[in-house]
């Protein structure tokens, strides 16, 4: 059975979360990948505001594709989470607590994310137009010009995702190769 | 000497193929591929990964029942063309063409548009997914045959190439194979389709492997000997336990496909590109 939760997350919520879980979230996420990380990462770094408050929340891995007439959003899976590995410890440490992509992170990330009682979620990579529909409103908050890079606030209902990396440093994706591993 | 009569084909009508090409592609996957990945589910040995590859088939449905794109990253446009040698274009620049279509279908298709116009310093997204990445052979006949295979970003950074030698053989070519998927894990939204190419030379491998992620899903080679270490391959890999988004489970690839090419005395290149579970592409022939 999948876990009902919302967002921002919770310290309760996060400390609840173990890798293999099922959960359906539902609330704001903000999208990012490659090109808004690194202007993301620049601001932090000449000390300046943020265009989004990243305390509590969760940022979702995705270039959507452009929305159709009526649509609030296009298709809109998670992107390959490994190359936001270089930006995410810094992202954790100015409050991010939850990271949506796929695959795997690296030992940097998780060991960030145990420091920073972060999580790590995984959606259905491929599965756009499914995920879509969960989708209920976005608007680009920042960097319009980096097109389906840009940063835009989504409001998802029972986004249906796995927890791969938990607080306690448990890697699904680890447990799931050992369980079904025959060679 | 007999004079062979060329045959005209304009432009415009090209640029219209590759529009609808985009389109249908990114929509409407292959019947094959569903059928394949539909066979896999049943057979799925861990629950999670059978809820996995039940929801990608939903949302293979959805994307052809309500014309969205199957997958947001709708890819690199690669388009291999197979252009009869006594076809003349008229009207204007065969490349300008196929990157107008691109263009067109791009937009009108609601499909993501994934190119930026130089690499390293700028990295400035071209706004219409142009250009295509065109590979064009010349064959016998007067048709034109267009391809169009989509390519996403996430399979295709998990991919690589080894300059083996000739003592390397199958074991070696295996074990780079199989070693290329086990690394990839997750990442390239498995269960994936395996593009193998052996032989050429440094450019033509990787070349070869691409063309093979274009045949049927599940095709075999027509060498039987290529066909038996596609089969081997398949069966070693899904014994990984990598499965469906790397959850765990049989399921990691749908199919192995291996192409190869004469070669140098001296060299065995050996290139895995690998696709997602997605695998797009179509062709129309003018």
């Amino acid at each position: 059975m999948a876990k009902h939760i919302t967002t921002p997350l919770s310290d309760e919520t996060i400390a609840s979360l173990k890798a293999g879980d099922q959960v359906l979230l539902t609330g704001v996420v903000y999208t990012a990948r490659d090109a808004a990380h690194k202007r993301l990462i620049a601001l932090i770094k000449e000390g300046k505001e943020l265009p989004i408050d990243l305390q509590g929340q969760v940022i979702y891995y995705v270039g959507p594709a452009p929305a159709k007439p009526g649509d609030p959003i296009g298709s809109a899976g998670p992107t390959t989470s490994m190359r936001m590995d270089p930006y995410a410890p810094t992202l954790m440490e100015h409050g991010m607590k939850g990271m949506i992509g796929k695959g795997m992170r690296s030992k940097e990330v998780r060991d960030a994310m145990v420091r920073h009682r972060s999580v790590y979620f995984a959606a259905v990579g491929g599965a756009a137009a499914l995920v879509a529909k969960r989708i209920k409103s976005a608007e680009v908050v920042a960097y319009d010009d980096l097109g389906p890079e840009a940063i835009r606030k989504l409001y998802v209902e029972d986004l249906p995702l796995f927890v791969i990396d938990d607080i306690h440093g448990d890697d699904l994706y680890e447990q799931g190769v050992a369980k079904y591993r025959k060679a | 000497m007999g004079c062979t009569k060329q045959r005209v084909i304009q432009a415009g009508d090209i640029a219209d193929a590759m529009e609808t090409l985009c389109i249908s592609a990114c929509c409407n996957l292959p019947k094959e591929n569903l059928k394949r990945i539909e066979a896999f589910a049943a057979a799925e040995e861990s629950e999670v990964g059978r809820q996995v590859l039940e929801m990608i088939l939903e949302n293979h449905r959805l994307a052809a029942r309500e014309q969205r794109p199957a997958c947001q990253d709708t890819g690199l446009a690669v388009v291999f063309l197979e252009l009869g040698q006594d076809v003349r274009i008229e009207g204007r620049d065969l490349v300008e063409a196929i990157n107008e279509g691109v263009r067109r279908g791009y937009e009108k298709g609601y499909l993501r548009k994934s190119v930026v116009s130089e690499p390293l310093f700028e990295r400035k997204n071209t706004r219409d997914n142009t250009p295509a990445i065109i590979h064009t052979s010349i064959v016998a006949g007067d048709k034109l045959k267009i391809t169009l295979a989509p390519k996403g970003g996430g399979a295709e950074n998990m991919s690589g190439v080894a300059m083996m030698i000739p003592a390397a053989g199958v074991e070696g070519v295996r074990k780079f194979v199989i070693e290329q998927v086990r690394k990839a894990g997750p990442n390239p939204c498995p269960p994936v389709v395996v593009g193998v190419g052996v032989g050429g030379n440094f450019e033509v491998a990787p070349l070869l492997a691409k063309k093979a992620l274009v045949r049927p899903m599940g095709s075999k080679n027509p060498n039987p000997a290529y066909a038996a270490l596609e089969d081997e391959l398949l069966e070693a890999i899904n014994k990984l336990g990598i499965g469906p988004q790397g959850l765990g489970g049989s399921t990691t690839a749908l199919a192995v496909h291996i192409e190869y090419a004469p070669c140098h005395i001296a060299s065995l290149p050996v290139a895995v590109n690998l696709n997602c579970h997605v695998s797009p592409h179509q062709s129309i022939t003018l």
